[in-house]
């Protein structure tokens, strides 16, 4: 028996086989580009949004608070992008463009803290706003605990802010953060509570009377405004 | 892909034979049937033998008992008043040792074996030996094997997994490259054993490694798609992992022990592709399922860390989708080619047969291989590095 080998077909094959692997990583690179304009795209949306509610913010002295809306849409909308940016980040990988995206998103997280804190203590808005420190640069169960606790809090208060700030991101702003609340990098998860530092794993049934103590607070916070425009 | 080019390229004739195939000359023909312990299936499987559209006197039927401790002598003993038909009684060697005792006894210028779970077609033998006459280097000639009368969803998931296996074994026989004469009806010229000896113990796959020693010997091996051989699967999972893993174990042993025509030129598209094709099967395979398991582990590690920590909150996972978080990685993309190929192999397997597909057998054939064939497959790597030799049943 003769065994005749066609290499003209093993070639052929071995062509389609490559144009079908090829196809396969451009379709995935394709995917994984539109994702990452999907997420600049709701970045510049929630930045102009700041923006405009710095505007109004600005020109509230000579408007009412009632005219402050939009909020809880911007909060949603940074919600959607974090829960983005974070599967972004374990499915995409930490490319330069996520972790551009990252900063970004940081920086946007800052931008709506401020102003939110100005806006509810101005307008007496129910909020809570918690701050939270953690880390990707290594391997941290706590964290992914504490972003648990918080998530599901989030869920059963709308109006808790949860802020959340990577440890390891390089920009200035969130270096100015962790240096304001001395946060450190041997104590993480790390939590900011009403101005107050909480430091590793907090379980739910710690945080959640601390949460709604500060719903409190505000509540006290906005009785005393009221009080002061009566005198 | 290989396989698909083959197609494109020999559909046109790959046809079946309508009607009665008719030989210039019927040649003598042995089919031994070597029995342990199938009391339950051996009566139709002598019975469909008898009923052969063959010459009776150029065929020879060998009952053997390979020291059975049912009542499988009994019955074969029954057939003895044919004339075509040789009852053997030994003690139980394993499944050459019956073979063997076969070829021993044989005088006619064919040999072949049938499986006790059996049943042949009533034209198989006639359209097999048709190869024969038609081509004189042809050494063994493999049938068609379809799932006989299946019940439960592992039956069909196998009869579909039957019918890809007819398109692959067709397309393989068209490249010279057959690595395996199944059990149930393949056909040799009786040279092939007075040259190359008889069978082997082989890790108990004995029909791969005369293929194997076949094609070292440049023994051309053909497939013969119209010719139908039913046989008894597995109904159980327990059964049909037992039976892979002797398979897998078979493979991944047979090809150790000849290592030496992998990659040569000289024993054609068996040493280049049919063997190359199988090891990276099985490290494709296990590469996937370790992926998966380890994501399915990471996913219920979450879950329990979870619970542990927040406790339950029902939430559905389509509750506000988003294809956003769709994966589309590109292994993705080469699993979805991947499994799209694997379709596309039963359809044909269909076709070849000439048989209607029921995409409910695919669906059950995915399902159920792609939970147990990780087990199966990591068994035999496992076995084969402990040196452990799978049983038979």
């Amino acid at each position: 028996m003769k065994n005749n080998v066609d290499w003209k077909k093993y070639f052929i094959v071995f062509l389609i086989t490559l144009t079908l692997f090829l196809s396969a990583s451009y379709l995935s690179d394709y995917f994984s580009t539109k994702k990452i304009n999907q997420l600049k795209l709701i970045q510049d949306e929630i930045s102009l949004d700041i923006l405009s509610s710095e505007t109004q913010f600005a020109l509230l002295s000579e408007l009412s608070c009632k005219n402050v809306s939009g909020f809880s849409v911007l909060s949603d909308l940074l919600g959607e992008l974090g829960a983005k940016l974070e599967w972004g980040e374990s499915n995409l990988g930490k490319t330069e463009e996520v972790e551009y995206l990252r900063k970004y998103y940081s920086l946007l997280q800052i931008k709506d803290y401020l102003l939110m804190k100005q806006i509810s203590s101005r307008c007496g808005f129910k909020y809570a706003f918690v701050l939270y420190f953690y880390t990707t640069a290594e391997n941290c169960s706590e964290c992914e605990r504490q972003g648990l606790v918080l998530s599901r809090l989030k869920n059963k208060y709308p109006e808790l802010r949860v802020y959340s700030f990577d440890f390891s991101t390089d920009l200035s702003a969130v270096e100015a953060m962790l240096a304001i609340y001395k946060i450190e990098d041997t104590k993480l998860p790390a939590l900011v509570v009403e101005g107050d530092l909480y430091t590793g794993f907090q379980d739910i049934d710690k945080l959640e009377p601390l949460i709604q103590e500060t719903f409190g607070l505000e509540e006290e916070g906005e009785e005393e405004e009221v009080k002061e425009g009566i005198e | 892909m290989f396989l698909l080019v083959t197609f494109l390229e020999n559909r046109k004739t790959i046809k079946n034979r309508k009607g009665k195939v008719v030989l210039a000359r019927y040649p003598t023909v042995t089919v031994t049937v070597p029995c342990f312990n199938e009391e339950r299936t051996i009566y139709k499987t002598v019975r469909s033998l008898l009923d052969l559209n063959y010459p009776k006197e150029k065929l020879k039927i060998f009952l053997v008992d390979d020291g059975s401790t049912d009542g499988t002598l009994n019955i074969i003993q029954k057939f003895a008043k044919y004339s075509n038909v040789k009852v053997f009684h030994k003690e139980n060697g394993g499944k050459h040792t019956a073979l063997n005792l076969g070829l021993e006894n044989c005088d006619t210028e064919f040999s072949g074996c049938l499986d006790a779970d059996s049943y042949v077609d009533s034209d198989s033998l006639v359209r097999i030996m048709s190869y024969f006459e038609r081509d004189e280097s042809t050494m063994a000639v493999a049938p068609s094997i379809e799932v006989s009368n299946p019940k439960n969803i592992i039956e069909y998931a196998q009869k579909a997994e039957y019918y890809m296996s007819i398109y692959v074994k067709k397309m393989l026989g068209l490249i010279n490259a057959i690595h395996v004469t199944p059990g149930p009806l393949t056909i040799f010229r009786r040279k092939v054993f007075e040259e190359l000896g008889p069978y082997r113990s082989a890790h108990n796959t004995e029909d791969m490694e005369i293929a194997y020693r076949m094609q070292k010997n440049h023994m051309k091996i053909e497939q013969c798609h119209d010719a139908f051989v039913y046989t008894n699967t597995p109904s159980s999972v327990r059964r049909l992992y037992q039976q892979r893993l002797r398979w897998i174990y078979g493979f991944i042993n047979n090809t150790i022990d000849y290592r030496g025509v992998l990659f040569q030129k000289k024993y054609g598209n068996f040493s280049l592709f049919t063997v190359p094709a199988g090891i990276v099967s099985i490290i494709a395979a296990s590469y996937l399922f370790s992926r998966i398991a380890i994501r399915l582990w990471n996913f219920v590690e979450g879950k329990i860390v979870e619970l542990r920590t927040v406790g339950f909150e029902f939430s559905s996972p389509f509750y506000n989708f988003d294809p956003f978080f769709i994966n589309t990685k590109s292994v993705l993309f080469v699993i979805l080619i991947l499994y799209s190929l694997v379709i596309v192999s039963i359809v044909l397997g269909h076709k070849i047969a000439e048989k209607k597909v029921f995409p409910l057998h695919i669906l059950y054939f995915f399902s159920i291989y792609s939970v147990v064939a990780p087990f199966w497959l990591f068994s035999s790597i496992y076995n084969t590095i402990v040196a452990k030799r799978p049983s038979w049943r």
